[in-house]
């Protein structure tokens, strides 16, 4: 769980950097709520010794704060720790036994509950200055109201760097320092490459098949690798161990799962994004994907 | 507004009437006979479903004991007599009582008698401990101390002495069930006869280790020497593979085997004076004088 | 140099061999030696000796109890004291003989110089009937009977041969040792057992962290012109690369079907110092009465690491005292490697023909930290040479799903500990699992029994 603390950083603290104080608070409280919340359940409904030693809720506070807005209000991230710790990870008997990622089903939570504080990208002055990049409107949030015109009289693809500054929620912020957390995790034998490769080509091959078949109107697959937080949930998410198949195979349709839902939500759904949706509806199936596929035993081919 | 408060309930409320004509209907339909003494035996019954009669549940109980010729093979251990007399109410026979049992601890292998040679960090578990190895002391046959048989009693009639580190058997909440009994892998707990108001004797070890070994384990183990067996008069002491075994049914609470044992490796429990073993050995040799 | 490896799972616990510089030393005998009659896999031997009887070393004192049994020589001279049972390093008991040592004699016919022999002997049975006799045994630590295992069933042909040289085990250095000092026994040994086999291919397989091994080994194949009959395959370094199966995958790409033999794959896999007591028995004579056992330990200074020719039936005490007694520091005796060998309860216990090791363990190596919950990580399912998902049978065995256990095959667990060792929330999936497959190999058992009636 450190070494995730550790991937995530990066992201997290250029958008302390861009964002400034209020994402600072934002990630103040989120993980420690998460963290306290952990802690006083297990102190005092659980009656059984603490978890918040192995991180793990430091790691859910994290996420969360990486996947609402800098200028989400403080009460709101208190909201999602509760809904994260206390009803998607200790009601369920805490670490190992959720069914689904508790960061994701509070976001989801907070997108529903409070759909314009958690679409408010409003942004404030951070300590150093960023590029024109960051606007009111995500280029997703854009594309979903206005289609791909809108996108076209905002300055889209030309003023636009996909690798810095995307602008979104916190955590999206950089696609290149969500890789190198990725490639940090990879080599230090945290995760493996199957799911988010699954969940990444899965959105390269629909969104390339669709953008062919109308660039009019369907956005094209770097678009949609790089913008709203695929990257960041195919990468930390969408890996979960709790929360994601065992067996090779099982990952591989679980992310394609992931792919093809979140896909047909960003062209078709009322939603702009759909990677909390296609994951949560993934998490259902994961109990039956460890049922179905089991790894190669030795010498029972 | 009016109008959809009305329709609200009137579609939800022939949505509640469709749904339950067909309940009614699957009901009748997939209706199974059943004779209708298994539910009132099982009405009888104590519902913990501990399994400690042989079947499954109080359920299994109920529906063999309605198939069965007579009650011989079917006993309640928790309910004891009392509901037994019940069951065989309802099935309108007569049935003879048992004696109430009880669940008896045969090692005293506490901390004091039984010194640790080497230290367990496995498992938790007497069935994992008593895999690997022969425990953590000098007896290969005497109690693990994890506790299986405290998980395993439904009535949390037993519990761990964490002074003995042995097993402790509260007689109040004991049913006799035998779920700790089928839980022991070295088999040292043994359902026995109460006794007249609780008052019994037997031998609290099971070390069959020849005497100078099984001593040399433990201070208080049986080491075999015969000294029971040869001063009961009423042949209840068997003596085999270096242990002594009390046979209830034989047994007359006389108390002299406890008094000769060298190791007090007999226990005698509930009776209402201590035992003075002076003067028992007295008594023990004026027969022998008088049989001489 | 191509370097060979078994195709899944395995773990790379550090190799800590701290005595692989040490010379065999030949311990001297002790007053009284206690010989155990179950120190092979199978039916525990019958002893014909009784008390008062005078034994010479190298003297059957026990017969095979059924067909996979070994006969059981005496280690030493002198007078039978008693037959009866005593503890085994578990605590429990067996038929132990015990024999109180006078003198030094051999059995006439024995012979104990350092000559080699290199004359292979032609007559197949002859040779399995030496080996029988001898009581030879596989040392690697399964302590299968070896005349059994180099008789494949008819209709079954031996492909290769596989010495194991492997010595994957962390801290165990005696097969180390015995193919540096004593390459050429080993490969006569090795060359007696591939005619048995009827001159099948023959591989030494050795890990890559013993070079010296792999350099002596491959100049006394040269020396001895076996350059056509032998090989040496140099494997990588991973643990469990010694289990049978998984050396066969590693050197051969083949593996054995659940519930099968080697040979059904055409392998017969020896250890080295199976094929030094092959040599020895053969070509010398000489019954298995000795073996070499390292006594080793991280609490142990450089000095006191030890390689020791023991007799076979010498009580662990004893080996303890002559190398010094126990360490400061150490918690733990454990008889074999750390990975799969066994704590020591009771020292007074004797040795066994499997004896490879006395290792002491320090508090921060061997003492269990306390468990918590499983995140399916999945690492022990990496792990696990067999293919096998420990975190669900553990699951499944704290249930009690025996057929869920056997659906997902609890009884092709070679116990190796990779799970345990790989698990970051020190969960102990070994104990839990080792319980469940003896469940369920019972289960399977009775039923074939089933079957059979």
């Amino acid at each position: 769980m450190r070494d995730v603390l550790i991937a995530l950083a990066p992201a997290e603290i250029l958008s302390v950097l861009v964002y400034g104080w209020s994402e600072l608070l934002v990630l103040a409280v989120g993980i420690t709520s998460c963290v306290l919340l952990e802690w006083a359940i297990t102190k005092w409904m659980l009656r059984k010794p603490s978890t918040i030693g192995d991180l793990s809720a430091a790691v859910t506070g994290l996420l969360l704060v990486m996947n609402v807005p800098s200028s989400t209000p403080w009460w709101i991230v208190v909201i999602g720790s509760i809904v994260a710790i206390g009803i998607a990870k200790m009601s369920f008997g805490g670490i190992g036994q959720n069914i689904f990622n508790p960061a994701i089903t509070a976001r989801v939570f907070l997108l529903v509950s409070f759909p314009r504080q958690l679409t408010d990208w409003s942004v404030s002055q951070g300590f150093i200055h960023a590029t024109d990049a960051i606007s009111g409107a995500t280029l997703l949030g854009v594309y979903g109201e206005g289609g791909m015109e809108a996108l076209t009289a905002i300055g889209y693809p030309e003023n636009h760097k996909m690798f810095m500054d995307i602008g979104g929620s916190a955590g999206e912020i950089s696609a290149a320092l969500l890789l190198l957390g990725f490639i940090y995790l990879l080599i230090r034998k945290v995760v493996k490459p199957w799911i988010p490769l699954s969940i990444i080509g899965t959105v390269f091959v629909v969104s390339t098949i669709f953008y062919f078949v109308n660039p009019e109107v369907y956005t094209g697959p770097v678009f949609n690798l790089l913008t709203g937080g695929v990257l960041l949930g195919a990468f930390f998410m969408a890996t979960d161990y709790v929360t994601s198949p065992m067996s090779t195979l099982g990952g591989v349709i679980y992310g394609i799962g992931i792919g093809v839902i979140l896909m047909m939500i960003r062209y078709f759904g009322s939603y702009p994004e759909g990677v909390s949706f296609a994951i949560l509806i993934m998490n259902c199936f994961v109990p039956l994907f460890n049922r179905w596929f089991h790894q190669k035993k030795f010498g029972r081919a | 507004m009016t109008s959809v408060i009305v329709w609200t309930i009137v579609i939800l409320s022939c949505l509640g009437l469709i749904l339950a004509i067909i309940l009614f209907l699957v009901a009748k339909k997939f209706k199974v006979e059943e004779d209708p003494r298994i539910d009132e035996i099982e009405k009888a019954l104590p519902g913990a479903n501990c399994g400690g009669c042989g079947y499954a549940g109080c359920r299994a109980f109920a529906s063999s004991a309605v198939a069965a010729p007579n009650l011989d093979a079917h006993f309640c251990p928790v309910g004891g007599n009392e509901v037994m007399k019940k069951v065989a109410a309802v099935l309108g026979i007569e049935i003879a009582e048992k004696a109430p049992q009880i669940a008896v601890l045969r090692c005293n292998g506490s901390c004091t008698n039984r010194p640790r040679t080497n230290v367990y960090d496995g498992l938790q578990s007497c069935r994992v401990k008593a895999q690997l190895y022969s425990g953590d002391t000098l007896c290969p046959y005497g109690c693990l101390g994890c506790g299986d048989c405290v998980a395993a009693c439904q009535f949390g009639a037993i519990s761990m002495n964490p002074e003995t580190l042995l097993p402790e058997i509260d007689e109040t909440k004991c049913t006799a069930c035998g779920a700790c009994v089928r839980a022991c892998p070295r088999k040292l707990l043994e359902l026995r006869a109460k006794g007249p108001r609780g008052m019994r004797e037997y031998v609290a070890c099971s070390n069959r280790d020849k005497g100078p070994d099984a001593r040399k384990a433990c201070k208080a183990s049986c080491i075999g020497c015969g000294m029971c067996f040869k001063t009961c008069t009423h042949g209840a002491i068997v003596l085999e593979n270096n242990l002594a075994y009390i046979d209830f049914s034989k047994c007359k609470l006389c108390r002299e085997c406890e008094a000769v044992c060298p190791t007090g490796a007999i226990h005698g429990v509930n009776f209402p004076k201590e035992l003075d073993k002076a003067a028992v050995k007295e008594r023990i040799a004026k027969r022998k004088e008088a049989e001489k | 140099m191509s370097k060979i490896t078994f195709s899944r799972g395995g773990v790379h616990p550090h190799d800590n061999k701290l005595a692989r510089e040490c010379r065999i030393e030949v311990l001297p005998l002790p007053p009284v030696m206690y010989v155990s009659m179950a120190q092979h896999l199978g039916a525990p031997a019958k002893p014909i000796v009784a008390p008062g009887d005078f034994v010479k070393a190298g003297q059957v004192i026990a017969e095979p109890g059924g067909f996979i049994s070994a006969f059981v020589h005496s280690p030493v001279s002198g007078t039978v004291k008693s037959v009866a049972p005593r503890k085994d390093l578990a605590g429990n008991p067996v038929m132990h003989v015990e024999i109180a040592v006078e003198g030094d004699v051999w059995m006439d016919g024995i012979d104990l110089s350092d000559t080699l022999v290199t004359a292979l002997p032609e007559d197949r049975d002859a040779v399995l009937a030496k080996i029988k006799e001898c009581g030879i045994v596989g040392l690697g630590g399964a302590t299968f009977p070896t005349h059994v295992k180099l008789a494949p069933p008819p209709g079954k042909t031996a492909e290769c041969l596989i010495i194991n040289g492997t010595e994957c085990e962390p801290f165990l250095t005696s097969d180390y040792r015995i193919m540096v000092e004593r390459p050429r026994e080993i490969l006569v040994g090795a060359a007696i057992m591939q005619n048995v086999l009827g001159g099948c291919r023959c591989v030494i397989g050795i890990e890559e962290n013993k070079p010296e091994a792999i350099a002596i080994m491959k100049k006394a194949i040269k020396e001895l012109g076996y350059e056509k009959r032998m090989k040496v395959a140099v494997l990588k370094k991973r643990y469990p690369q010694g289990g049978e199966k998984q050396l066969i995958d590693a050197v051969m790409r083949r593996q054995v079907r659940s519930g099968g033999l080697p040979i059904d794959v055409g392998a017969v896999v020896q250890n080295a110092g199976t094929a030094l007591a092959v040599y020895e028995a053969v070509q010398k004579n000489k019954p298995l009465v000795t073996n070499v056992l390292t006594v080793t330990g991280k609490s142990l200074p450089e000095s006191r690491q030890h390689n020791y020719l023991f007799r076979i039936g010498m009580p662990l005490s004893y080996i303890i005292e002559q190398a010094g007694g126990a360490p400061e520091g150490a918690v733990k005796l454990v008889s074999g490697g750390p990975m799969m060998g066994k704590a020591v309860s009771n020292p007074d216990a004797a040795t066994v023909k499997g004896s490879s090791s006395l290792l002491y363990l320090d508090a921060a190596d061997t003492m269990r930290k306390s468990a918590s919950s499983c995140i399916r990580c999945g690492r022990c399912a990496d792990a696990c040479p067999m293919g096998l998902e420990p975190f669900l049978l553990n699951r499944l065995a704290k249930v009690s799903d025996m057929d869920g256990l056997e659906a997902n095959a609890v009884q092709d667990c070679i116990e190796c500990g990779c799970c345990l060792y790989s698990c970051p929330a020190n969960i102990p999936l070994l104990d839990n699992i080792r319980v469940a497959k003896g469940q369920v190999l019972g289960i399977i058992r009775a039923r074939a029994a089933a079957k059979k009636q």
